[in-house]
């Protein structure tokens, strides 16, 4: 991870991320809540995934599983060629530092460090140097030149957020988790950290995976996966936000009341059954 | 109100745990004093008491020098034979026995060495059979002058056997006994308490402990048959007249229990005040908890202030919240108080078999464990309890409603007291009187108040200098980065430690720096070659036969010797010590003494000389006469015939050899002694300690040696003090602790955070270890600072007893700040192990 990746920006070459037949579940007996039922996904290199989902449809708890932050209760994970199952608290800390960049809706960055400090953190933690081209590339990307030696609270909440882009760019690592990366932003800055993002996409190869509800934020990406009560319902490839508000609609008209068993995984029909909001913990 | 104050409070428990058992251990302290020294008290009373059973009336003769225990040791009176015939021809008069002892009979046990005492007096006396409690366990008492018997006590720790031929030194050089008898007290006692006690037939008692044959120190009166002891007391009392006390056998009992219950209230005080060290060192940590919870709480109190909560309520649930948790400690305290007074107790009376009496509590220990434990919480949460009262309605609704607020008012405000504090000590060294305690008392109080609110100020370059260390390290530097992010705290729980550490370096440097200073002096005004002296204990000073002296002269290569003999004594009415020797200007050269006034050369007959301190304090030129009472004399005047400048190590009156016999040891207690020139010391060193084969208790030795033992009390009393205000240290540890686990509470979501993106556990552990040393490395060090200064206040204000130069003890400080670190590593593990494990996901989502 010396250079910089630019090449294979097509599917194909492989998964970033994969998971397969993926359980979740939280707690035991009455207080069962089963938060993924058998997701199988496969998430490519170089592509802008974004998952949707209402409330409860445990679209956080497939991140937070796929990154390695939690533990799958059944199913095999991979991140690049290295399974995740087994792994011990050392190995996936070895995981997130080499493989991994976060960027997460709010509270990103060490108040103690300054922006350029916060960027360089998970290079320092991992005992690397950066490589001065790539964080000039990465900096110019997010647009930070006059602000690296400012403090965090010196800075806007888009400026922040921007910082945490780059912390996750600058160690170019094989996959990039956003959880609702723009969620407490007001929508211009919003839009800035999405093309920053999409352009890491386009322009360097970058794999980035988003959690979100927001039908405009889901439309920057290239694919968009649906997430209903645990299960995945849908998939939409080279995303409009109008279509994906109109696949939401479509989505909240077929969830019905009746009773969906807890059948084998796979099925595809999707109930919003008032456990699944008690799923809305796992958000 | 209330009922949302209590569930607050149970929703921190570990705040309430911590800051709970700092004041926990400070009552703790004090009411354990309280307990030990009142079961101790009682065991003394029990003691005497049973000791004085068969004793309707006492006559003891008044002190020929009364001292105060603090002074030393009371010089005993005697009582002539006339005197007891006197009282057996009162009426009502059923026996009376004449009782001899005095402190100072050194056996000699089976491995040829003096059987020590570590406080506790060794008496000689008269053997009077088995009365007053005394039984034989084995053997007879002494019938003949070579006889002795002694006490269980005694016995097993020189490991003599009847039938044993025993050497014991008395006032008179070693002398040898057959041992006879052992013996015991009722209830299966080794001993009255820890003495050790040796009994001669009594015409040898009163040759060897008083130099006075025919001579008492008591009569223990028996009353005959239906006589009121305390009629019989008037009755010997009126025949007697005024020269005696006369006690009925209660009477004396609680008078001597009194004496040791003086000495017991002086320890009880000492003990309190080590005890008012740790609680206001708590102090501390309560404030900084209940500031935290108050900066925590913000959004909540403002929410009650936007709800209608005036700020009286405020300041209420902050107070109840004290109150709660100062209720709590106090309770716990008190129990756990007197288990550990019981504990030491025991101990104690193990140790000394005394016969302990059942343990109570005390009032004093009840009402003190209370006020001090209630009002030090409520003392300390009163600040934040204001703080909170001033927190805005509108804060509810802000984000972050805790700005940094500047330190200046606080700046202003340390700087002020810290001056005022070392305003005090200094005027207190310079002026004399009933003030100068108190004054030096408050003045390092302010001065602890005053650094502890500069310490934020500093808080911030010293932590980042310190900081430094660590930071090549990734864990290191967000450490030394936390550990400056709230100066307050930081510095708040640093100042916990430095009071003690700054109170333990003050003392390390007076006594270094007494030592330093003698030592010098010594150094260059120490002529002689070699000292033959022994080591002091209470009421015996170490002799060796007269005799000895021509036979020392007389040993190859050894050039003069000139012994010193020494007691107290009363000159113009006033406790001195008395030297008299055999050459003064021997001694002056020895000595390297410089005259003021007046020949020194050896005094005659009725002449003395005197250092120029004294001459000046007692108002005595050349010609001028003193009166001079021996212990064992009559008052007598003398002239002073020469007046010489007092050297660091030596002052006093000197007097020639005729005040010897006045004495109550008349040997010779030192010698200097310098030797010919090219003589072998080696061999003539061999030859001095084979002269003084009888007298164990004495030592030849150099210069070198001899500073050495005689300076060494200073570490041992340093030692003491380290081992007391280890508490308050324990408690400043505590609050590193509360500090530390506030912080990874507080940075929870910061340490997901950092999980997240690859920080491992070990490294997290580090980072938070790094901050709990930063912390504690910065408390020694401000502890250091102020320690030093103290320590130099001291030595400057005793520059007139010979403190002439100050000596920091850089090692011992270089080792406390290796001991802060260590104290630092040990706070850091619960909380580093609590920032380890927390869950990267739940503290992402942590609110």
């Amino acid at each position: 991870m010396t250079s910089p990746v630019i090449d294979t920006p097509a599917a194909g070459a492989g998964a970033a991320a994969r998971a397969a037949d993926l359980w979740k579940v939280y707690g035991s007996g009455e207080a069962q809540v089963i938060a993924l039922r058998g997701v199988s996904v496969e998430l490519e290199r170089g592509r802008f995934t974004a998952i949707m989902g209402p409330s409860g449809s445990g679209k956080s708890t497939l991140m937070h599983c796929m990154a390695g932050l939690d533990s799958a209760t059944r199913g095999h994970l991979t991140i690049g060629d290295t399974a995740l199952n087994g792994l011990g608290d050392a190995g996936l800390t070895r995981l997130r530092r080499e493989k991994v960049g976060f960027i997460f809706q709010q509270f990103n960055l060490l108040p103690t460090l300054t922006a350029e400090e916060n960027i360089l953190l998970p290079l320092a933690i991992a005992g690397r140097k950066a490589d001065p081209q790539w964080f000039q590339t990465v900096i110019d990307t997010v647009g930070l030149g006059d602000r690296l030696g400012h403090r965090p609270n010196q800075l806007s909440g888009g400026q922040q957020q921007r910082v945490a882009c780059a912390r996750a760019l600058v160690s170019q690592p094989e996959v990039i988790f956003a959880d609702e990366p723009t969620g407490n932003l007001d929508s211009r800055s919003g839009a800035e950290i999405l093309s920053f993002l999409r352009r890491s996409v386009t322009e360097h190869g970058q794999t980035i995976v988003m959690v979100t509800h927001d039908a405009n934020a889901a439309s920057y990406a290239d694919r968009v996966i649906f997430l209903a009560d645990g299960q995945i319902v849908d998939e939409l490839l080279e995303p409009t936000a109008d279509a994906v508000l109109d696949r939401i609609k479509r989505l909240d008209v077929m969830s019905s009341p009746t009773a969906r068993p807890d059948g084998p995984p796979g099925q595809r029909t999707v109930e919003d059954s008032p456990s699944a909001t008690a799923t809305g913990a796992t958000e | 109100m209330l009922r949302a104050t209590l569930k607050s409070l149970l929703a921190r428990k570990l705040r309430l745990v911590l800051s709970g058992l700092a004041v926990l251990l400070g009552v703790m302290f004090v009411s354990g004093s309280f307990v030990l020294t009142d079961a101790l008290g009682r065991s003394f009373d029990n003691m005497f008491s049973s000791a004085m059973a068969e004793t309707d009336v006492l006559v003891t003769a008044r002190p020929a020098i009364d001292v105060s225990e603090l002074e030393g040791e009371s010089v005993p009176g005697m009582l002539a034979a006339a005197d007891r015939d006197a009282v057996a021809a009162v009426p009502g008069v059923a026996e009376v026995v004449g009782v001899v002892q005095a402190d100072g009979a050194r056996v000699i046990g089976t491995d040829g060495k003096v059987v020590a005492s570590f406080g506790p007096p060794r008496f000689g006396a008269n053997w009077t059979g088995e009365t007053g409690g005394l039984e034989l366990r084995e053997g007879r008492g002494p019938t003949s002058a070579d006889e002795i018997a002694v006490n269980v006590t005694l016995a097993e720790l020189s490991k003599l056997k009847v039938g044993d031929r025993v050497g014991v030194l008395t006032t008179q050089p070693k002398k040898l006994f057959t041992l006879v008898g052992v013996f015991g007290y009722e209830g299966g006692l080794p001993g009255q308490g820890p003495v050790h006690e040796v009994r001669f037939t009594e015409p040898v008692a009163q040759e060897l402990m008083l130099g006075a044959p025919g001579a008492y120190t008591s009569l223990s009166v028996t009353a005959a048959p239906g006589t009121d002891p305390a009629a019989l007391r008037d009755a010997i009392k009126s025949r007697l007249g005024d020269k005696y006390v006369v006690q009925t056998g209660q009477e004396a009992a609680a008078a001597i229990a009194g004496d040791f219950k003086t000495i017991l209230s002086l320890f009880n005080n000492i003990l309190l005040g080590f005890a008012g060290v740790a609680l206001f060192v708590g102090t501390f940590l309560i404030l900084n908890t209940f500031s935290i919870i108050v900066a925590q709480r913000t959004r909540e109190l403002a929410l009650s202030r936007a709800l209608g909560a005036s700020r009286r309520q405020v300041i209420g649930s902050v107070m109840v919240e004290a109150l709660a948790i100062g209720l709590l400690a106090s309770v716990l305290g008190l129990a756990a108080g007197v288990g550990v007074g019981a504990l030491l107790a025991k101990l104690a009376a193990d140790f000394s078999s005394l016969v302990l009496a059942s343990i109570s509590l005390p009032l004093a220990a009840v009402i003190s464990a209370f006020a001090v434990g209630i009002g030090v919480t409520v003392i300390a949460a009163l600040l934040p309890a204001l703080r909170a009262s001033r927190v805005p309605p509108v804060a509810a609704l802000q984000e972050v409603a805790t700005p940094d607020r500047p330190l200046t008012r606080l700046t202003v405000s340390g700087a002020s007291i810290g001056a005022l504090g070392a305003g005090a000590i200094a005027f207190g060294l310079a002026t004399s009187g009933d003030a100068v305690m108190w004054l030096l008392l408050g003045g390092v109080l302010a001065t602890f108040i005053g650094v502890s609110l500069l310490s934020p100020v500093l808080a911030r370059p010293v932590v980042s200098v310190l900081g430094r260390l660590f930071s090549w390290s990734v864990p290191g530097r967000l450490g030394r980065l936390n550990s400056g992010r709230n100066p307050r705290r930081t510095a708040i729980t640093a100042a916990a430690l430095m009071v003690g550490v700054a109170l333990i370096t003050g003392v390390n440097t007076t006594i270094s720096s007494a030592d330093r200073s003698l030592r010098g002096d010594a150094e260059t005004g120490f002529q002689a070659d070699l000292i033959i002296s022994g080591q002091e204990s209470p009421g015996v000073l170490p002799t060796f036969d007269e005799a000895l002296l021509p036979r020392m002269r007389a040993v190859p290569g050894i050039g003069t010797v000139t012994a010193e003999y020494n007691d107290q004594a009363l000159i113009n009415e006033e406790p001195s010590w008395a030297a008299a020797v055999t050459d003064l200007p021997a001694v002056v050269r020895d000595l390297s003494l410089v005259a003021v006034a007046g020949s020194l050369a050896q005094p005659g007959p009725g002449e003395v000389v005197v250092d120029d301190q004294n001459a000046t304090e007692a108002g005595l030129t050349v010609g001028s006469t003193v009166t001079v009472k021996l212990p064992k004399g009559e008052p007598a005047s003398y002239r002073i015939s020469g007046v010489y400048q007092r050297a660091p190590f030596y002052g006093g009156y000197i007097f020639g050899t005729d005040v010897v016999p006045g004495m109550r040891f008349p040997q010779p207690s030192f010698a200097y002694v310098r030797l010919a020139d090219g003589a072998d010391d080696a061999a003539a060193r061999k030859g001095l300690e084979a002269l003084l084969v009888d007298s164990p208790e004495m030592l030849v030795e150099d210069k070198q040696q001899y500073l050495d033992r005689e300076l060494g009390e200073g570490a041992q009393l340093l030692l003491m003090i380290q081992i007391l205000l280890g508490l308050a240290i324990v408690i400043a540890v505590l609050g590193v602790i509360n500090t530390l686990a506030l912080s990874v509470l507080e940075r929870t979501r910061e340490l997901g955070l950092l999980r997240a993106i690859g920080l491992s556990r070990a490294a997290t552990m580090r980072m938070i270890t790094v901050e709990a040393v930063v912390i504690t490395v910065f408390g020694v060090l401000l502890g250091v600072a102020v320690g030093i200064g103290l320590g130099a206040a001291v030595v400057q204000g005793l520059a007139d007893e010979g403190l002439s130069t100050l000596s920091i003890p850089w090692p011992a400080i270089g080792l406390y700040l290796a001991a802060g670190a260590a104290l630092g590593v040990l706070a850091a593990v619960l909380p580093a192990i609590r920032a380890a494990r927390i869950n990267v996901l739940t503290a992402i989502a942590h609110e």
